[in-house]
């Protein structure tokens, strides 16, 4: 009799979600600043499911530098974490996808009824074959260009709206003593701006092109990309690969420069950090000759195979992309809600006109944070950057480029 | 079995198997099985690369084919001349600042506990605490850059750990005719020295080889271009930042292994000397640097291993990224963990490896002939 009230409470818990046990593993590189928003959603997920342990597995190292490789020996070792962050896009399909070690997740899209809460253009970035392999719970924009608008207004000048105006723009203020127009940063700083360049000058069609393989990195119209690319790097300081993408943007709030062309995260660092009001204290606008394109990256996370806690991390991957954990998370990281759907009063001024844009523009993906070339490419682009930065070679640059393209299989 | 003629050596043995084992799979069995993987073309295929039973096939040299003359593995190639030139001046400058230092403090000044702790105190940092704080001062904006405001002069602009710029450039189709110069000048001396001992034999052996060489090196050796293009390579000023740190790090080491060998002199030699009416630098000269001779010999092996495989210094003072200031263990890691090339980045392991054997064995070879000798 006992026996069998035990089983009927059990049976009657294990209807409920709340019976959920267990762990959950969360592996991530979000520390220090963006530990906040992380352990928004941890305690959102916590409010749900009291009964499951979640470890929140953060390797320090700032765009997951660290995190990568200890994920890889994870990886290769078969002790997958339950769930890991993971640039969306080709970062996740290049690498894990294809090497068949991802859940596919269509059938949760289509449960939650996530087709048509994400825009399309996003779930194109995230699918390979058809098949959707993990949610995005923010959204950063990478071709915005900042400036503050008081010293604009001081130096005379709009903010440059192609490519061939902001080489005019920066003759104009060179020829006033601003030594170095653009601010820049290190490396990867250089193909963050390489990026924008490449939206600008090939325009959205040519530039999604050249990662679905359409368009081959040495075709004549990506030569011109290079050449253009060393013109603007002409306007920009020569200390670039010292400086960390913070001290770019300071030279620009201290009147040293006029321009930098960065992430949104920047936003945050000017709002929180600086104490900025966006709009009067820095101003923004999309990156020159990209107006109505948003070129997006994202964080995700996605469904490992065989992992030891699966049911934990299927809700888990709900919370990440419900209304609610989205905007739970978003405020406090810095970034926008990936679903349409968000609530824009809880976001400052620069996010809900980035959130507008999201909405409205064209979106395509970024190829330094991981959205539209695998991992093996991203990490070699950095040879085509030294190959056009020693020898300015155009030519060289972009056949290097397309070597690696094929090697990595891009757009296959 | 004559190896065990009794029990003594039988226990020794049963001591010493399980490290013989363990170094046998964790040393002597990985080296074989990246050496194995090097040969291989895991991670070309993105959908093998990371899988979990990757189909991979062995492609022989392939790897170490590319490395060399492949287009897009220039930067390997710049890595290699960085490393030349790093562990030259890295050598040379420890040796020469600990001698001196050396020297000063061999001379019993005041202080002199004082300061020999505090030039050997670098060395009990690591690489990474070291180049976090010559990287603060090493800023272009700031540090030693702004020493001279202090006295009134302009800032200096020299943009350390991010200069572009290049000295002493080699185009890398000149290395073969350029590496068969060198090895006959070595072989040059060893035949000098060989006719000096009245060892002719060897002498003529090693004339023959040179000639032989040279004859090469201004014949065929021009014609063999491993590139089909010329490829620029010399050496980074960015990477002066870097061996500043590493001199500042290392050169107290060699200090207190001169000073111990200045200790080690006995005063009746420079007695005797002074006697003879030799002059101070006459006695630096003849006696004692000839006999600091086996230390440095020593400094330069335990040197040269460092500066070849050095990853943290860098690491931590310009980065992964900084191309400048690139060394092949970066490299290495860049390539494996980054852009997922596992095969390329064994090879280049492998690579490094030979590098440092090339240090180390001829110098355990020399001790064990001596140990034997004894």
């Amino acid at each position: 009799m006992r026996k069998f009230f035990l089983a009927l409470v059990a049976a009657a818990l294990g209807s409920l979600a709340l019976a959920q046990s267990g762990k959950l593993e969360i592996f991530s590189w979000w520390a220090g600043d963006e530990g906040p928003a992380l352990q928004a959603l941890i305690d959102l997920y916590k409010k749900r499911y009291p009964n499951v342990e979640v470890i929140n597995a953060t390797v320090t190292g700032g765009s997951g530098v660290n995190a990568r490789a200890v994920l890889k020996t994870r990886m290769l070792g078969g002790d997958p974490p339950d769930s890991f962050q993971v640039h969306a896009g080709q970062e996740l399909i290049g690498t894990w996808v294809v090497a068949d070690r991802m859940e596919d997740l269509t059938p949760l899209f289509q449960q939650e009824g996530w087709m048509n809460r994400f825009p399309k253009g996003l779930i194109d970035l995230l699918s390979y074959k058809g098949k959707i392999y993990s949610v995005p719970v923010n959204i950063h924009r990478s071709n915005v260009m900042w400036y503050v608008p008081a010293k604009l207004r001081e130096w005379g000048v709009q903010p440059p709206k192609t490519w061939a105006e902001f080489l005019t723009v920066c003759q104009t203020l060179k020829s006033k003593g601003l030594e170095a127009p653009l601010a820049l940063g290190e490396n990867w700083t250089q193909q963050h701006l390489w990026e924008s360049v490449a939206l600008g000058v090939l325009g959205a069609n040519d530039y999604t092109n050249l990662w679905n393989g359409k368009l081959r990195f040495n075709d004549p119209k990506v030569v011109a990309v290079w050449n253009t690319f060393g013109r603007v790097l002409d306007c920009a300081n020569k200390d670039a690969s010292g400086l960390s993408w913070q001290q770019a943007v300071d030279r620009v709030l201290e009147g040293q420069a006029a321009f930098n062309i960065m992430g949104d995260w920047a936003a945050g660092y000017m709002t929180t950090t600086k104490g900025l009001k966006p709009g009067e204290g820095f101003g923004w606008a999309p990156a020159p000759g990209t107006a109505g394109v948003f070129m997006m990256l994202s964080d995700s996370f996605g469904l490992p195979k065989g992992v030891k806690n699966r049911t934990n991390v299927l809700n888990w991957l709900r919370l990440v992309g419900s209304k609610e954990g989205q905007d739970a998370f978003n405020p406090l990281k810095g970034s926008i809600a990936a679903r349409t759907d968000s609530d824009p009063s809880k976001y400052n001024a620069y996010l809900q006109s980035a959130m507008r844009d999201w909405r409205n523009n064209r979106i395509v993906g970024s190829l330094v944070h991981g959205a539209v070339a695998p991992e093996s490419f991203m990490s070699q682009f950095g040879t085509v950057m030294e190959i056009y930065l020693s020898g300015r070679n155009a030519q060289a640059a972009s056949n290097a480029a397309q070597a690696i393209a094929t090697q990595v299989r891009l757009g296959q | 079995m004559n190896w065990f003629r009794n029990k003594d050596t039988l226990y020794g043995f049963l001591v010493i198997l399980p490290s013989l084992i363990l170094l046998g799979i964790f040393v002597y069995g990985f080296i074989f099985q990246t050496f194995y993987t090097s040969l291989t073309d895991w991670g070309r295929d993105p959908a093998q690369a990371l899988s979990a039973n990757p189909q991979i096939r062995f492609i022989g040299f392939e790897n170490y084919r590319e490395l060399f003359t492949g287009f897009v593995d220039a930067r390997f190639r710049q890595d290699l001349v960085n490393t030349f030139f790093f562990t030259v001046f890295f050598i040379l400058g420890c040796l020469g600042v600990g001698l001196g230092l050396a020297i000063v403090l061999d001379r019993s000044p005041k202080g002199e506990g004082f300061f020999r702790t505090i030039f050997l105190f670098p060395m009990s940092l690591s690489f990474i605490v070291t180049g976090t704080i010559w990287r603060w001062m090493l800023q272009p904006q700031g540090g030693v850059n702004q020493l001279p405001t202090l006295v009134g002069l302009p800032k200096g602009e020299f943009a350390w750990l991010t200069s572009r710029e290049q000295i002493w450039q080699v185009s890398w189709n000149d290395l073969p005719f350029i590496t068969a110069l060198v090895v006959s000048v070595v072989l040059v001396f060893i035949a000098i020295a060989a006719f000096r001992g009245g060892e002719r034999r060897r002498g003529y052996i090693a004339t023959g080889s040179a000639a032989l060489l040279l004859l090469w090196a201004f014949t065929l050796g021009r014609t063999l271009q491993p590139l089909p293009f010329d490829e620029l390579h010399g050496f980074n000023l960015a990477f002066i930042g870097i061996i500043l740190a590493a001199v500042w790090q290392m050169s107290g080491y060699t200090m207190a292994l001169y000073l111990a060998g200045l200790r080690g002199i006995p005063e009746e030699l420079r007695e005797a000397a002074r006697v003879d009416g030799a002059s101070e630098w006459q006695l630096y000269q003849r006696i004692i640097f000839p006999l600091l001779a086996p230390i440095t010999l020593s400094a330069m092996i335990i040197l040269g291993h460092i500066s070849l495989k050095i990853f943290d210094l860098i690491f931590a003072m310009a980065g992964a990224d900084n191309a400048p200031t690139d060394v092949p263990a970066l490299l290495m890691y860049l390539t494996t963990f980054r852009a997922n090339q596992i095969a390329k980045g064994a090879a280049i392991g492998m690579i490094l490896l030979l590098l440092v054997a090339a240090v180390i064995v001829p110098y355990l070879y020399s001790q064990l002939k001596s140990e034997v000798r004894r």
